[in-house]
């Protein structure tokens, strides 16, 4: 009964959502304020249905209803309550149900929040998530349901995949769609803005907080997977390139590009038409990374079960959407048209430079990603892109953005000279140098990559925290300028410095990693990295779903006793999958990383990698402040002052380069203030 | 040619070498790093010339698995039902690997006409076979029946 609910539900979904997508698109460009003002109800009950399907689907998984075939086919009775939760989107009828299901939340909450929005506006963003929806919903119901039902009703289901059963794992799926429909906001506000030929600041001002929430989820999300691959895969690797991998982290960098350039044109007006195209460029990468992953023409880490309908109603999707967009960009972006001028030496520079070698690097990452499948398509073969490739290509375009993101964040807009400050930051760029060689011979061992490495990522922190102290070096009241710095300051800063942590962990995990892959039995004792591991013992344990040999290994590095490492290699009830849990040994330098591989000779010895890994828990802990800073930064309060609905622009425009348009502000005073602050803020 | 045309010159010029250095380089990273793949058929015939690397994809031969007994070196046979590759692989081979399945394996052919693998990966649809083994078999002319079973997720390799 349920089930069927859930299915009824969804259908009255979509037929919601085809009125979404139609009635206040035609009411805007008729005017007609009636049919606009029917967008926010009909979100809220787009919203409402999806919901109302997803708890379904989610009660059919918790109670144990295997006559519903997605259920039997991810779901087991000995399967831990939370997998039942997380296992909704564990698989691709579920996962695509989930999508919808973030979109429809995604799409009440900007219809919630946008009191201060023109109607004209709101009622075309509104419809554009709608067209997305009805195309997701449409996907759903045509070709991926997950309610159809399975006569006659198996006993128990075949389970979840045991590398989703994994905290990490579980939560990984939801961060990253979170992200990916995030940007289905800024795209309908691209979208809304290039119909109706203008992009004003406030708009620009209300898009910001959506995107950088989005592209915070995005980060958290690819971290996440990149964090399981290391925890549960059982090589050690943290990133390999593959495909899906690709998929998630192209959409990252333009996303990244897009706030870049949103700050721009809110501040300044620049880069209007531009960051137009970013966003639409940004979703429609999402909407590839959907395609690739579910279609079925990647082998991969992600390929879900191949079929060909589900593939070609994708792709279909992707060119109406992506297609008619660029059209729409290609016919009505000079309606864009920004005025402000910018010298060489000043923010707008600086930005610019960020977006195109974001956009570059997305661009060769795309290359590699797609190269195959066109070859594959074309019948010449299957071929594959090593990851060599992209090693080559992406790190020599992030080298520059290392130099100049401390730089660019104390450049004031339009113009500046860094007269005043050229010693001190040529002091910083020497210190940065040495001290990196210092670190790098002190810690582990000389090699010039690491050091250049360490000395940009100090470079990166040092002229951020330069550029903090910068910022308060003149005001008079320093504490109560500092307690008055606008909330995305310390997000940019935080950001920044977040890179500059990851670059570490990037750098010397790749260039000083040991490993070593031996035959142990009992009793064995084998150095790698400096540290001597014994292979203590091995039994047979017993987990919630799982039989496991677990070996245990002593630890000591000198004459120093570091205590033990238990590794397993799980095999698992219902699906026979054999899995193998890594013993890591977490540390804030250094991570120890043993494998089971295989067991040899009937079981008396077995073949075992141990790894010693540098510092690569930073490159996690740089994401997190990466996305602590995009959080941050969305947080300003000054987005949440947007004023009430503004007729046609801004009520106070006061000077052209100072054009925050805060609203309702009556106090002159005030006002003066307030644009002194933001002559020297950052976006 | 005014002063500001020569400018304008200058730095067209400069922005198209820089963007032909770049085009250059990437597009030499990329041919360096791509990896055909071919089915022991192809191998048999004489398409690949040994010691140049490639992807080699098949069945596991059932029983054709033979570990040493001094260090991880490990023998098996590679086929797509129509012809046999012998593989020699040393290290761990992935969780999934198993005779009777699919797999694929980097590696280059040595004169003797082993492939010597570098890498071994297993990478499954609900069919147990890499979509390159499948289609490889299916040239060949044999496609064994499929193993009908009860669940669709794929396991994960690298």
């Amino acid at each position: 009964m349920i089930p069927e609910l859930g299915h009824f539900a969804l259908i009255l979904a979509l037929c919601t959502s085809i009125v979404l997508a139609v009635v206040p698109m035609v009411g805007s460009i008729s005017g007609h304020s009636g049919w606009m003002a029917m967008a926010r109800p009909a979100a809220a009950a787009q919203a409402f249905l999806v919901s109302l399907a997803y708890a379904c689907l989610t009660w059919a998984f918790v109670s144990h209803d295997f006559s519903v075939l997605y259920v039997a086919n991810t779901s087991n009775t000995s399967l831990p309550l939370i997998y039942r939760i997380s296992g909704v989107w564990g698989g691709h009828e579920g996962s695509i149900l989930f999508w919808c299901f973030i979109s429809a939340l995604w799409t009440g909450a900007v219809a919630v929040f946008s009191k201060a929005l023109p109607q004209v506006l709101l009622a075309r963003v509104l419809s554009v998530l709608g067209i997305v929806s009805v195309g997701f919903l449409l996907f759903v119901l045509l070709t991926s349901n997950p309610f159809e039902r399975l006569f006659p009703v198996p006993l128990d289901g075949a389970s979840l995949n045991p590398l989703l059963q994994d905290p990490g794992m579980a939560i990984h799926p939801p961060m990253l769609y979170l992200g990916y429909v995030g940007f289905s906001v800024a795209f309908a506000f691209a979208i809304a803005a290039l119909i109706g030929g203008q992009l004003d600041a406030a708009t620009l001002r209300w898009m910001r907080p959506w995107t950088n929430i989005a592209w915070m989820f995005l980060t958290v999300g690819i971290s996440l997977g990149s964090w399981w691959a290391y925890n549960e895969l059982g090589w050690g690797g943290w990133w390999f390139w593959d495909p899906v991998e690709n998929a998630s982290f192209m959409p990252w960098l333009v996303g990244t590009a897009l706030i870049h350039s949103l700050a721009a044109s809110e501040k300044r007006g620049v880069f209007k038409a531009w960051t137009v195209l970013l966003a639409v460029l940004a979703f429609s990468l999402s909407l590839l990374g959907t395609f690739l992953v579910r279609s079925g023409v990647l082998t991969s880490v992600h390929s879900f079960a191949a079929d060909p309908t589900r593939g070609l109603y994708i792709l279909l999707f992707l060119g109406v959407v992506v297609g008619g967009s660029l059209l729409l960009y290609a016919l009505r972006a000079h309606k864009l048209k920004s005025t402000a001028t910018f010298e060489l030496v000043s923010r707008e520079s600086a930005l610019l430079l960020n977006n195109i070698l974001l956009v570059v690097a997305c661009a060769a990452v795309l290359l590699g990603t797609l190269y195959p499948l066109f070859v594959d398509a074309l019948g010449y073969g299957k071929m594959s892109v090593g990851a060599q490739y992209f090693n080559a290509v992406f790190v020599p375009l992030m080298l520059p953005i290392l130099l100049i993101v401390g730089l660019g964040a104390m450049l004031n807009w339009k113009r500046d000279k860094l007269t005043g400050r050229s010693t001190p930051l040529a002091i910083l760029a020497i210190a940065s140098i040495l001290l990196a060689a210092l670190l790098s011979t002190q810690l582990l061992s000389f090699r010039i990559g690491a050091v250049a490495s360490l000395a940009m990522a100090i470079w990166v922190t040092s002229s951020t925290v330069y550029g903090i102290v910068h910022r308060f070096r003149n005001k008079r009241k320093r504490l109560s300028a500092v307690m008055h710095t606008p909330a995305a300051f310390w997000g940019m800063s935080i950001a920044h410095m977040g890179l500059a942590v990851f670059t570490v962990g990037v750098a010397l995990t790749s260039m000083y990693t040991e490993e070593q892959t031996v035959r142990m039995q009992i009793n064995d004792t084998h150095e790698v990295g400096g540290y001597g591991f014994e292979f203590a013992s091995i039994e047979e344990v017993r987990g919630a779903n799982f039989n496991a040999a677990e070996a245990t290994f002593n630890v000591r590095q000198g004459d120093r006793d570091l205590g033990q490492v238990v590794a397993q290699k799980r095999f698992y009830d219902v699906r026979q999958d054999t899995m193998t849990e890594a013993g890591i040994d977490a540390g804030f330098t250094r991570d120890l990383f043993i494998a089971l591989g295989e067991p040899l000779d009937r079981g008396t010895a077995w073949s075992v990698r141990i790894q010693t890994k540098p510092f690569i828990r930073w490159i996690w802990l740089g994401t997190i402040f990466m996305a602590l800073g995009g959080l941050l930064a969305a947080c300003d309060r000054r987005y949440r002052r947007v004023g009430v609905r503004a007729k046609a622009g801004d009520v106070a425009s006061a000077k052209e380069s100072n054009n925050t348009g805060l609203g309702q502000r009556p106090a002159i005073a005030s006002m003066a203030a307030s644009s002194t602050d933001n002559a020297s803020s950052p976006g | 040619m005014t002063p500001k045309r020569k400018q304008r010159l200058m730095l067209v010029s400069l922005m198209l070498a820089g963007v032909g250095v770049a085009v250059a380089f990437g597009v030499t990273a990329f041919k360096q790093n791509i990896m055909l793949f071919h089915s022991p058929t192809d191998v048999v015939a004489g398409a690949v010339q040994p010691g140049k690397a490639f992807r080699i994809g098949g069945m596991v031969v059932d029983g054709s698995v033979s570990r040493s007994d001094a260090d991880l070196a490990v023998k098996f046979n590679l086929t797509d039902h129509a012809e046999t590759v012998p593989v020699s692989f040393v290290g761990i081979l992935p969780d999934l690997f198993r005779e009777g399945q699919g797999i694929v394996a980097m590696g280059s052919m040595t004169e003797k006409g082993t492939f010597s693998a570098t890498e071994v990966l297993a990478k499954h649809d609900e069919n147990y076979m890499p979509p390159e083994v499948a289609e490889a078999l299916e040239k060949a002319g044999q496609m064994p029946g499929t193993e009908a079973v009860f669940g669709s997720k794929t396991v994960v390799q690298p």
